[in-house]
C-alpha cells in the first residue's frame, strides 16, 4: 500500500492528458472548503454544549492556525513524498476529524470537538491545500495561475456547496428544525451531519489521491516552447529551497503583502451580514432584512470564487507584481470609496464589497504561481505553506481589528455606517503596507538559487 | 533531495498510465464528480442572493 502512495507510482508518460489533474485537486479542495460553513451548525453547537459563542468560534481559530503550521512544518515532506502520498494523508486526517469531532458532540465534550475539528481537521486542511499545488504548477508551466486558481478556486467552491448541503442534511436528521433563522438542530443531528461529512469528503478526498498524477521530469505541454517562459526578470528559472527562501527579503515581503490582503478580506468577511444592516439603519431601524443580508453573504461568496479563478488566471497575462498592485491599490481605493460613500446607495455598497472579495481570494489564489516565478518549482509546495502561515495570523488579526473597533463604537444592533470608518480606514493603512511590500519585491539574488545538478531541472524541450 | 540519474521517476515514467479511450472516459467523470456538486452550491448561493434584491 506504502508503495502505491509513493511519488514514484505516480509520475505521467508523455501523452496523460494534463486536464485529469484539475479534478483531483478540486477533489480535495472542495472537500476541505466546508471550513468556511461552519457557521451552519454554530448555534447548535453553542446550545449543546451550553458554551459561548466564542468557545465554539475558537474550534475554527484552531483549525485556520492549525492549517498554517501543518502547510509550514509539512510542506517539505509534502514536496518530496509526492501529491498522492499527501492527499492520502490529508483525507485521513480531515475525516478523522469530523468523526474524532462526531464524538464529542455526541458526548458533549467540547474538547474532543477542539482536538478533532480543530487540530486533526486542521492538519487536514494545511496539508491538503498544499498538496496539489506544486504539481499543478508543474503540469500547467504556460498558465501557472489559471491552473492554481482552479484549485484554489474549489476551496472558495467547498464552503458554498457545505452551506446548503449541511441545511438540508440537519433537516433529514432533526424534524423539528427548518433551517430558518432561530430554528436550532439538534446535537444528535449535528453529529450524524459530522458522519456524513466525514464519509462524503473521505471518498472525494481519496479519488483525488488515486487519480492525481506527478508531470513526466521536463514536461512541456505540447505547442509551448518553455524558452518563451523567460520573458520577465521576475520570473526565475532557477531553483531555490524552502530553507533558503525564509532567508530571502522576498519571501518577507510576499508574507506580508498575503497578511495585510488577508487581514483586510477578513474585515467584511467576519461582519458581512452584521455590517450591510448597519450601513443602511436609520432611526433605529435598518433597510435591509435578515434575509435579504444573508443573501448579500452568500454573494460575497462567489465573490471570493470566482475572484480566485479570474484574478490568477489574469495573472498568467499581466503579470503577479502587477496584479497584486491591482488587489492592493485598487482595493484600498475602494476600501476607502466603502469607509466614506458606502451608505449612500445599496448596489454601491454591494458591489464595492464584491470587488475586494474578488480581490481577497485572487490574493490566495495567486500566490503560489508568484512563488513559482521568483523561487522555482523545486520546493514550491514548502514554500507556499511557510507563507501560509500569513493566513493563520490574519485569521486572527483581522477580527480582532475590527471587532476591537466596534466595541469601542457601540453595540451590535445600534451601530451605523460611520461605526465603521475607523476599522475600514484601518484596512486601508495594511493594504498600502501590503501595496509598498509589492513595490519592493526584486529577482531572488543568486547566492540564494541552488547548485543546477541539486534541484529539478527546468523544461528543456517540448514534446 | 534532488532529481538524479537513479530517481525510479526517470526509469518508468507513465507505466501506470491507462490508455488514451480509459483516460476520456476519466475525464468525463472526474470533471462531473467536481462539477455537479459545484454547480449545485452555485445554484442554491444564487437562490440566497437573490433575497438581497427581492427581502
Amino acid at each position: 500500500m506504502a508503495s502505491f502512495l509513493d511519488r514514484s507510482r505516480t509520475v505521467a508518460g508523455p501523452g496523460y492528458s494534463r486536464w485529469l489533474i484539475p479534478p483531483a485537486a478540486l477533489a480535495v479542495h472542495l472537500s476541505i472548503g466546508q471550513v468556511y460553513a461552519t457557521s451552519v451548525y454554530k448555534s447548535s453547537l453553542v446550545e449543546t454544549f451550553g458554551a459561548s459563542l466564542t468557545s465554539i468560534g475558537v474550534i475554527f481559530s484552531i483549525a485556520i492556525v492549525m492549517l498554517g503550521l501543518s502547510a509550514a512544518v509539512l510542506g517539505k515532506w509534502v514536496d518530496h513524498g509526492g501529491p498522492r502520498k499527501a492527499m492520502f494523508t490529508a483525507a485521513c486526517f480531515w475525516a478523522a476529524g469530523f468523526f474524532v469531532a462526531a464524538i464529542g458532540i455526541s458526548t458533549t465534550q467540547l474538547w474532543l470537538v477542539y482536538l478533532g475539528y480543530g487540530v486533526l481537521g486542521g492538519i487536514g486542511l494545511g496539508i491538503g491545500y498544499i498538496s496539489p499545488v506544486s504539481t499543478l504548477i508543474k503540469w500547467f508551466p504556460d498558465r501557472p495561475g489559471l491552473a492554481t486558481g482552479m484549485a484554489i478556486m474549489g476551496f472558495g467552491g467547498g464552503a458554498l456547496i457545505a452551506s446548503p448541503l449541511s441545511n438540508q442534511l440537519l433537516r433529514a436528521y432533526d424534524s423539528s428544525y427548518d433551517g430558518t433563522a432561530g430554528s436550532v438542530a439538534s446535537g444528535s443531528a449535528v453529529a450524524q451531519l459530522f458522519v456524513t461529512l466525514g464519509v462524503i469528503y473521505l471518498v472525494a478526498m481519496m479519488y483525488g489521491a488515486f487519480t492525481i498524477r506527478v508531470a513526466p521530469p521536463d514536461y512541456a505541454p505540447p505547442g509551448w516552447d518553455p524558452s518563451t517562459r523567460k520573458q520577465s526578470s521576475m520570473v526565475t528559472t532557477a531553483s531555490v529551497s524552502a530553507n533558503n527562501a525564509v532567508r530571502t527579503p522576498q519571501f518577507w515581503l510576499l508574507w506580508v503583502l498575503l497578511f495585510c490582503n488577508v487581514t483586510a478580506g477578513i474585515g467584511i468577511l467576519e461582519q458581512a451580514a452584521p455590517m450591510i444592516q448597519d450601513f443602511f439603519r436609520d432611526g433605529g431601524t435598518t433597510a435591509i432584512s435578515a434575509v435579504a443580508a444573508g443573501g448579500f453573504v452568500g454573494l460575497l461568496s462567489l465573490g471570493n470564487m470566482a475572484g480566485r479563478f479570474v484574478w490568477s488566471s489574469t495573472s498568467d497575462v499581466i503579470g503577479r507584481k502587477r496584479i497584486y498592485m491591482v488587489y492592493l491599490g485598487v482595493g484600498a481605493v475602494l476600501y476607502v470609496l466603502l469607509a466614506l460613500v458606502g451608505q449612500t446607495a445599496t448596489a454601491l455598497f454591494v458591489l464595492l464589497a464584491l470587488v475586494i472579495l474578488s480581490f481577497y481570494g485572487g490574493g490566495f489564489a495567486t500566490m503560489p504561481a508568484y512563488l513559482r516565478d521568483l523561487f522555482g518549482t523545486f520546493e514550491v509546495g514548502a514554500i507556499h505553506g511557510r507563507v501560509l502561515t500569513a493566513w493563520s495570523a490574519a485569521g486572527v488579526a483581522g477580527p480582532l481589528i475590527v471587532n476591537g473597533f466596534l466595541d469601542a463604537r457601540g453595540t451590535p444592533g445600534e451601530l451605523v455606517a460611520a461605526d465603521y470608518r475607523p476599522a475600514l480606514l484601518t484596512m486601508v493603512v495594511l493594504l498600502v503596507i501590503g501595496f509598498v511590500a509589492n513595490l519592493l519585491i526584486k529577482p531572488v539574488a543568486e547566492r540564494f538559487h541552488e547548485p543546477s545538478d541539486a534541484a529539478a531541472p527546468a523544461p528543456a524541450a517540448a514534446r | 533531495m534532488s532529481s538524479t540519474a537513479a530517481d525510479p521517476e526517470r526509469e518508468s515514467p507513465g507505466r501506470n498510465d491507462p490508455s488514451a479511450g480509459v483516460q476520456k472516459a476519466l475525464l468525463g467523470i472526474g470533471w462531473t464528480l467536481v462539477g455537479v456538486p459545484l454547480v449545485y452550491g452555485l445554484v442554491q448561493t444564487l437562490r440566497r442572493v437573490v433575497t438581497l434584491f427581492t427581502g
